[in-house]
């Protein structure tokens, strides 16, 4: 059966607070932390962009996967709206940059915010396949949100690495379940800056219906319940829809806590679920059951079901902890400064 | 001119009906009054919309709705009058029944407003006020009420307690009607602490963006005892014009379209407006309630405030406005809120207003008066249990 062998996420240690935007646009902040539960968010600074970390976060999960020859990593496949280039692929930098080259086959992925998942899924497939020994897959964004725009308040930055494989496993994929339909929610044309969305829309059709949808259809071929869970993961564009979405499908504040970072962290977009799920391996005991079920708009969900193995005890401090690098050691940064990192802000060549 | 009923009404699903089209939704209410009528035809087919051309990109409602109820070949028409269509689209079956033109007329009215963004769906509504003077300039409606809001709480001493209480209460009547789009309550507090629009007025003193149709049938007394459904008697309607622009009325504090239509309205029932039990009005904006309240004689200017506050339009009061929940509680698909007012009048005055939103005493006679853009239209009918 396949599984994680490693895992590791890397985030910025810049952050915004939501006051800092609202303040910029005549925005009412607290209506926006109380309808959207969002505090602050991370932003990456200049040097930062969806390939460096996704070097950090496959860095993370290779200590994670213990003396693991990176020669043996069969597939690359990194999910997410952030490329930094429209042609040519961020897998290979990243690759070379961690050891896995040359014989490896490289895919990016784009599914809005479940590329990410995406690429976990695949990977899945080659090691059940036996096409592979290993197989990386990354979640990773510098998620783009127009200024002024309620996006602006949640776009934020962080990557997750899952290397997949078959023996020494973390966590066991039980199922996975994919569950798609044409849905126009959230779109980015070629040669835009940012997106646009729905609004209200992309809530009740877009991200309910699907994330539910790609849930209740994993329980039915698992025969399982949120019971059975110690702990779920969503896709968390904002704070409020992950725990809205847990409780009507009967998840308490409790299984979703550890993954739940939206309110500190903002909406990583391919990162959101994935870098969830590390900071929920990060605390799961042996045993343990995970849900993980992403979103990504156009629109999809992925559904996996992890069990957690004696492994995880042994290889959690192997790399720094998603909280920590969540909560501590922070910078915050006005709004004028975000805008320079983020390049909002014109200048000739 | 002869008399004319109201005979089976029907209201499609309101709110953010993302799953159901501009016609769809007309098709729905459309077929639900022809059920609860009994009808076995129409003569011909009234569509009240504001605008769908820049909602959804659609023009020709006449014929595409009488072709979408399956009866190709019907003379159909579409009104416009702003937010005032569907009202304009009940007068206009009341003209063509009291005239004898035609037996059996459909009044509906429809707006499919979700399917555009925010600010196309502001643009499309500030198109019913003046685009040259006031939108040009930077005006948008809620900006244009909170101007009237300003003035009546200089000249009246207005507070914000008062339009609070008309947001508590039509959302107290609303969270009884199963057809409106937010069905809840809200307390004062909520209301002064919600996110300021365009001082004074904050997002819960404004009426919602809203996706849905309402229909009527309109006939003949003669048809309507045939039909031996519950039926309601049209004894007045009134229809009237201001200055467009809100600068160039004499006061700000007044709607003289609702005073102009509601005289007319009255005059033609032959009865004044203390003959009226109840009304349905429209509270685009609180302040709009008690502005229109004032200005069709109900209440002595500047005493529609304390009187709301005070409970006096609560459903249970002296004189209920607003039983289904308003523009505020229901929703306000701008075509189909005029014909949706005299659903709600016919429900009350037939005895079917749902979940305890039924008027105590059984009352006999109810108004509507719908309103287009700041005021510049105005449409008023007076209706009498049969």
């Amino acid at each position: 059966m396949a599984g994680i062998v490693g895992y590791g996420a890397h985030l910025p240690r810049h952050r915004i607070k939501v006051e800092e935007i609202a303040k910029v646009w005549g925005a009412d902040a607290p209506s926006y932390k109380r309808g959207l539960m969002l505090r602050e968010k991370s932003v990456p600074p200049p040097d930062m962009d969806t390939i460096t970390l996704s070097v950090e976060a496959a860095k993370n999960a290779l200590k994670r996967a213990g003396n693991i020859d990176p020669a043996d990593i069969g597939a690359i496949y990194i999910g997410s709206e952030s490329h930094p280039y429209a042609v040519k692929p961020s897998g290979t930098t990243v690759a070379e940059a961690i050891g896995a080259t040359p014989d490896i086959h490289c895919a990016d992925f784009e599914f809005a915010c479940k590329a990410g998942s995406e690429g976990m899924f695949v990977a899945l497939s080659h090691i059940d396949s036996n096409a592979m020994k290993y197989a990386l897959a990354i979640a990773a964004d510098t998620s783009q949100g127009a200024p002024s725009d309620a996006l602006e308040f949640s776009a934020a930055a962080g990557a997750a690495a899952f290397i997949m494989g078959k023996d020494n496993l973390v966590a066991e994929c039980l199922y996975t379940h994919s569950y798609m339909t044409d849905m126009p929610d959230f779109w980015r044309r070629e040669h835009q800056f940012y997106p646009q969305h729905g609004g209200r829309f992309t809530g009740e059709e877009a991200y309910f219906a699907h994330t539910k949808g790609a849930t209740k259809a994993i329980f039915k071929k698992a025969g399982m319940k949120p019971k059975d869970f110690a702990y779920a993961v969503f896709h968390q564009p904002n704070g409020k829809f992950p725990q809205r979405v847990a409780f009507e499908l009967g998840f308490t504040q409790e299984q979703i806590d550890p993954g739940w970072l939206a309110p500190t962290l903002g909406n990583t977009y391919s990162g959101a679920s994935p870098i969830g799920l590390t900071a929920t391996l990060d605390v799961a005991q042996p045993g343990d059951m995970i849900l993980m079920c992403s979103y990504g708009s156009g629109a999809g969900s992925d559904a996996f079901i992890w069990k957690v193995t004696e492994r995880i005890n042994e290889v959690r401090d192997k790399a720094v902890r998603t909280r920590k690098l969540l909560d501590e050691n922070l910078i915050y940064v006005d709004y004028g400064t975000y805008a320079k990192f983020r390049r909002k802000i014109r200048k000739n060549d | 001119m002869r008399d004319v009923c109201v005979v089976g009404v029907g209201m499609s699903q309101w709110g953010e009906v993302w799953r159901k089209s501009l016609r769809q939704l007309f098709v729905d209410a459309a077929l639900e009054a022809i059920d609860n009528s009994g009808v076995d035809h129409l003569d011909s087919l009234y569509v009240g919309c504001m605008s769908s051309g820049l909602f959804v990109g659609q023009e020709h409602l006449g014929a595409l709705m009488a072709d979408y109820l399956g009866m190709p070949g019907l003379p159909a028409a579409r009104v416009e009058s702003a937010c005032a269509s569907g009202g304009l689209a009940v007068r206009q079956a009341f003209i063509e029944v009291a005239c004898g033109i035609s037996e059996i007329v459909m009044a509906s009215g429809v707006e499919k407003m979700t399917d555009c963004s925010g600010s196309d769906a502001t643009f499309a509504l500030a198109t019913a006020a003046d685009q040259e003077y006031e939108v040009f300039n930077g005006a948008t409606f809620p900006g244009l009420y909170a101007m009237m809001a300003h003035a009546h709480m200089d000249k009246y001493g207005t507070t914000r307690e008062m339009l609070s209480a008309v947001s508590v209460k039509n959302h107290k009547n609303g969270a009884k009607n199963p057809a409106a789009q937010y069905p809840f309550e809200v307390k004062p507090e909520q209301v002064a602490k919600s996110v300021m629009i365009a001082d004074p007025l904050r997002i819960l003193d404004c009426s919602p963006i809203t996706d849905g149709a309402a229909a009527v049938i309109v006939t003949s007394v003669d048809v309507a005892k045939k039909l031996g459904k519950p039926y309601i008697k049209v004894l007045g309607s009134g229809a009237a014009t201001d200055y467009m622009q809100l600068a160039q009325r004499a006061d700000m504090t007044k709607i003289n379209s609702a005073t102009l239509a509601a005289e007319r309205a009255l005059k033609m029932a032959g009865k004044t407006i203390k003959d009226v039990q109840f009304a349905e009005v429209h509270d685009c904006f609180t302040i709009a309630e008690i502005v229109l309240l004032e200005s069709i004689g109900l209440y002595e200017p500047g005493r529609a405030g304390p009187a709301t506050l005070a409970g006096e339009t609560a459903l249970d009061s002296k004189f209920p406005v607003n039983s289904s929940g308003g523009l505020k509680s229901k929703g306000h698909p701008v075509g189909a809120t005029g014909v949706a007012q005299v659903v709600e009048v016919y429900k009350q005055l037939t005895g079917q207003a749902e979940n305890g939103r039924q008027i105590p005493d059984s009352p006999r006679i109810g108004m509507t008066q719908n309103m287009g853009g700041s005021g510049a239209s105005s449409v008023v009918h007076i209706m009498e249990v049969a």
